[in-house]
């Protein structure tokens, strides 16, 4: 195990010195203000870092995201169950589902700033679009898929529908919930940036933007960069929450 | 005494309106099955014996005639008759072994000392308290099936009814759980309705067999009475005899079926 680890460290090592190679070595071809070489960029994110408006854009841009993502999970968790279980409830939706599963959100931040204003409603909305979407045809997916067999065993225990509903359908569905809302935190990142690229003064969007309008590449670098990390903790971070039933409901990270 | 009777049930699926999509599997069919009797259900593939185990629960309704457990008619599920489904999709794979077994007393609001008792003896039962902590898919396949007995058992059903629960176990296991199961049967007294394809499990197992017709339109067509003492050992010359017998009947069936 010891072992491992250190291979692993080692590894990564390897990466992160390969990755700054390529870097240096791109940069030195190209000129700064298309291409900055590392050491700007980590220059740029030290200074940002110090004067606070690094944090505060990555605040902002959490702030959003995860306001967005919790009540679109929220609405799209129960309505997806009912959906799965309910025809007359599928009947209704369908319609509406396979429309504006065509529809990027991108192509709703005209409207919705239209009827929300700048403010940070319209772009929270955006983002509980976004994870409500897929968060809801995941859970929907999952809920009509529950095995005949399930739903009929308990029945001849001695259950009934409302206990059939809360102890087979909803854990029975619970691996595509989970499913539902890791995709959904995808698609509320990607959607952050677009909203704040078209209307914010804060945000990891809005410094990536802003920073193309001063020709500070490097700071768009940073944001970039910001971003990626804040993803990748933020999975993290839902991955350790949702560790403690994986054995249970058998979800493979 | 009756404890399942089927009077004149028909049943016919409607495939979904589609050109030759609906289909008559079961015709005026009669069935009675007594009071804590261990029938066995046999018949040719797709002749409708789940069909019929599916009436006798309450999981779908015939189309025609009434199915009637101890008097009363069958208007959906109950926790009076015990299912122990063909697969393992069945059990709970997100409770443990003594959670899917107490699933049943949970539901129904039993005491938790009651419960504790209940699940210890039917983990023991069927030899799995050394498993209670497990996940299903942590268990064998024979395991699995004997959750599903001991899940059925839990709540003390009048009636136990298996749709070929053993088809998917090798043969020594088979064995194995085929004497477990004539053990929980003569400790417990439930009426059983065990459906095989298997002849000599029928045989092995039941009081009576009922051979079913092939399908279209199926019908019983005839109740074997096996008088053999038990436990019984396999390939005595009675036991060969009803053995041929049934294997004719059962032939003649799957014969005309492939020359249809
Ligand atoms: N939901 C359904 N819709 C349409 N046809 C069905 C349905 N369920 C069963 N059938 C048909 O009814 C007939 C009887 O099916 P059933 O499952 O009862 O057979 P079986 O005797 O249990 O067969 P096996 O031994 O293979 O399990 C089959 O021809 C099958 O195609
Ligand atoms: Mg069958």
């Amino acid at each position: 195990m010891n072992r491992f680890f250190a291979d692993r460290r080692i590894f990564y090592a390897a990466l992160a010195l390969g990755t700054w190679v390529v870097w240096e070595a791109i940069a030195a071809a190209s000129m700064p203000i298309f291409f900055p070489p590392p050491e700007d960029v980590a220059r740029a994110f030290w200074s940002s870092l110090a004067n606070g408006t690094l944090v505060e854009h990555i605040a902002m841009s959490y702030f959003r995201i995860l306001v967005g993502w919790a009540i679109g999970c929220a609405l799209a968790i129960p309505l997806g169950l009912l959906a799965g279980r309910s025809r007359i409830v599928r009947m209704v939706l369908e319609p509406y589902i396979e429309f504006f599963r065509f529809i990027p959100p991108i192509a709703f931040i005209t409207l919705f700033l239209i009827w929300f204003g700048l403010g940070e409603t319209s772009k929270i909305l955006l983002i509980v679009y976004t994870s409500l979407f897929v968060a809801f045809i995941n859970t929907l997916a999952g809920a009509m898929a529950v095995d005949v067999e399930k739903i009929r065993a308990a029945q001849c225990m001695g259950a009934t529908a409302r206990q059939t509903f809360a102890y087979v359908v909803v854990p029975a569905t619970v691996p595509h919930i989970v499913t539902g809302i890791r995709l959904a935190l995808g698609n509320a990142f990607m959607t952050v940036v677009a909203a704040e690229l078209v209307a914010a003064q804060s945000g990891v969007g809005h410094l990536i933007w802003n920073s193309r309008l001063f020709a500070q590449t490097e700071f768009v670098f940073v944001g970039i960069i910001t971003l990626g990390l804040m993803g990748f903790a933020a999975n993290w971070a839902l991955r350790l929450i949702t560790a403690r039933v994986a054995y249970r409901y058998n979800i493979k990270s | 005494m009756t404890s399942i009777r089927l009077r004149n049930v028909s049943k016919s699926f409607d495939g979904d309106g589609r050109a030759g999509g609906a289909y008559t599997a079961l015709d005026r069919l009669d069935l009675d099955v007594r009071e804590g009797e261990f029938f066995c259900l046999l018949g040719p593939t797709g002749c409708g014996k789940s069909t019929v185990l599916h009436l006798i629960a309450g999981f779908d309704m015939p189309s025609a005639g009434s199915v009637e457990v101890r008097d009363h008619p069958v208007a959906g599920p109950g926790a009076d008759r015990g299912v122990v489904f063909q697969t393992e999709l069945a059990l709970f794979p997100w409770l443990t072994v003594e959670e899917n077994v107490s699933f049943g007393l949970r539901m129904r609001g039993s005491d938790a000392g009651e419960r504790a008792a209940i699940l210890d003896r039917n983990l023991e039962l069927v030899g799995l308290s050394k498993h209670r902590r497990k996940f299903p898919r942590e268990l064998s396949g024979g395991m699995k099936q004997r959750v599903q007995i001991a899940r059925a058992l839990a709540n003390d059903p009048d009636i136990l009814l298996m749709d070929e629960p053993f088809g998917a176990l090798d043969a020594q296991t088979r064995r194995r759980m085929q004497e477990e199961v004539v053990r929980i049967w003569t400790e417990a007294r439930k009426t059983v309705v065990f459906i095989t394809h298997d002849i000599g499990e029928a045989i092995w197992l039941a009081d009576r067999i009922g051979v079913m017709t092939r399908g279209p339109a199926a019908r019983v067509k005839e109740i074997v009475d096996v008088k053999l003492a038990r436990p019984r050992p396999a390939m005595t010359p009675e036991f060969a005899e009803i053995y041929n017998a049934l294997s004719a009947s059962i032939h003649a069936e799957a014969e005309a079926m492939l020359n249809e």
